[in-house]
């Protein structure tokens, strides 16, 4: 459904994707991750056609992207990171005017109407205003807008970003029923709690090249230790300098708190009841522990 | 059909007409009532005192240029701050690009709709005309051709500074600078007669001094000096106009 080869992309000597290859087959969900400034958007943006790589090929839906991009984007859906949806139209009237965008006529749109206001839970709202709707419903309906030409791939950039967990749920479950009616997703996200949960596979986008690709659990299984003790309170520098080592793979001091990456948190836990001073979280390893090993601890601005 | 045609830019057109219809309010007292009140207010009260122009009562001389005036502005309008934020603040054209639709869609459906607007103002502007009994019959309506075409150009001209505008407050450079000193030396307000030489000569090279020449002639049935120069000036001001804006937009939504 995507095939994306050595994409290589400079902005004024800055070089922002060095050599990318993702490919992703019909009806999977897979996550691109990497911190900000990694060329995420980047990488979207050039997959859609709306900025030229310098070299490399991309497909889409089975066509070649720029030079069909505007075919293979009728195949397509989008739902962006900001919200782009038209303040001065009811809920209907953004759903019908885009779809018109795709030259979907205004009456054969109307047919639609009802399963998208359906899927975006907003049956009671078509001729609600924009400014009535809370944040979740916005985002609802940019996914609902994203559908209009009833696309075989979506592209959802940040979908969850700024949702409340209540809104967050309902987004994942859209997204889940979009992933089991076979429709192919291409998502990126910071959170790595929804990468683990809806992506059949994530690739880590870092400084413009993947540094690693799998199934979350393949990812977790391979590229770091099982369990992480989480440590901190008074005197945890010393005690991670000199203790923790013994008993951990590896440890990890930032600021306060010492991550602890180990095979077996047991021996770890019971080598900490002689500093009654320090308190431990305890926890299997996940993805964002991963994702941190691999990307580093930096921040990136 | 529309697609077929490859005139998607008129999905462009007709969003922006949907929401001004929504609008329509407003826009009918600022298109309507305020030129009119500007007409009596500056025709007859500043025309109270002065002589006829070029044979005409004042009134018959500052509304013909008017039009234009209004025209100018109405374009310049939406393509400076209603295009801006589609662009910037409200990213319309960001969610239009990611559906089978292209720079120059949005561009040309802006232009357009840009001018149609302006030519609505226009058209305002004559009716009130009409209805003050400053003209009469129906050869007056040939100005509205004019009117579409200063739209057009200022519309074109409006969208090079969306392209290249960092924020709103930029516009403010091209209103003080540009328009402002325009409206001034283009004989909208009295006849360039009574400007320098060197000024007269500088305001030919601008397009609101040929639409208002024309304007002019067609409204009050005067003769028209050189009409095929006018409208030369105007379409060459639309047409290069768009093809910068595009060039300029295209580069900017496509980085």
């Amino acid at each position: 459904m995507l095939q994306v080869r050595a994409l290589r992309k400079s902005y004024s000597g800055t070089e922002v994707l060095r050599g990318v290859n993702i490919s992703v087959a019909a009806g999977e969900c897979y996550g691109l991750l990497g911190p900000n400034g990694a060329g995420k958007t980047t990488t979207l943006r050039c997959c859609l056609g709306l900025t030229a790589s310098d070299t490399g090929s991309i497909r889409l839906a089975g066509l070649p992207v720029p030079a069909s991009a505007r075919t293979a984007r009728a195949r397509t859906g989008v739902c962006p990171q900001f919200d782009n949806l038209d303040p001065d139209f009811t809920v209907a009237e953004n759903l019908i005017v885009y779809g018109r965008y795709f030259g979907i006529p205004r009456r054969a749109m109307l047919g639609r109407l009802p399963r998208l206001l359906e899927f975006a839970g907003l049956e009671d709202k078509a001729s609600a205003r924009l400014d009535t709707l809370s944040g979740g419903m916005k985002r609802r309906l940019t996914l609902a807008r994203a559908l209009v030409n009833d696309p075989q791939i979506i592209f959802l950039d940040e979908p969850t970003t700024g949702l409340d967990p209540q809104a967050r749920h309902v987004i994942w479950d859209r997204l889940k029923s979009l992933a089991a009616a076979g429709r192919t997703l291409i998502l990126t996200t910071h959170f790595m709690d929804e990468a683990e949960r809806l992506c059949d596979r994530v690739g880590i986008l870092d400084h413009g090249a993947m540094i690693a690709e799998d199934s979350p659990r393949q990812l977790i299984g391979s590229r770091i230790e099982p369990h992480v003790v989480e440590v901190y309170g008074e005197g945890v520098q010393d005690w991670a300098r000199e203790l923790a080592p013994r008993h951990a793979e590896r440890v990890e001091l930032t600021g306060e708190t010492a991550f602890c990456y180990c095979q077996e948190a047991t021996p770890l836990l019971q080598a900490m009841q002689g500093h009654p001073r320090l308190r431990a979280l305890s926890r299997t390893a996940n993805l964002e522990d991963v994702f941190i090993k691999l990307t580093g601890r930096d921040i990136r601005d | 059909m529309i697609d077929r045609l490859q005139l998607r830019f008129l999905h462009i057109v007709s969003r922006n007409f949907l929401v001004w219809r929504k609008l329509m309010y407003a826009s009918l007292v600022g298109n309507l009532a305020d030129p009119v009140i500007y007409l009596v207010g500056l025709g007859f009260g500043l025309g109270a005192f002065m002589p006829p122009i070029e044979g005409m009562p004042y009134i018959n001389f500052l509304a013909a240029g008017m039009i234009c005036y209004s025209a100018m502005n109405s374009a310049t309008f939406e393509a400076l701050y209603s295009a801006f934020s589609r662009l910037k603040v409200q990213r319309t054209w960001e969610g239009i690009l990611h559906a089978p639709m292209t720079p120059s869609d949005v561009v040309i459906g802006e232009w357009l709709w840009a001018a149609l607007k302006s030519t609505f103002s226009g058209a305002a502007m004559l009716l009130a005309m009409y209805l003050l009994g400053l003209v009469h019959g129906l050869r007056p309506l040939a100005v509205m051709p004019v009117v579409l075409l200063i739209g057009l150009a200022f519309a074109g001209l409006g969208l090079i500074m969306t392209a290249v505008a960092k924020s709103f407050d930029f516009f403010v450079f091209y209103f003080t600078l540009l328009i402002t000193p325009m409206m001034f030396v283009s004989g909208v307000f009295y006849p360039r007669t009574a400007l320098p030489t060197l000024v007269q000569r500088a305001a030919a090279l601008l397009p609101l001094t040929h639409g208002a020449d024309l304007a002019r002639g067609l409204t009050l049935g005067l003769p028209l000096r050189q009409p095929w120069t006018d409208v030369l000036v105007l379409a060459a001001y639309a047409g290069l106009s768009l093809m910068l804006a595009v060039r300029l937009i295209r580069r900017r939504l496509m980085k």
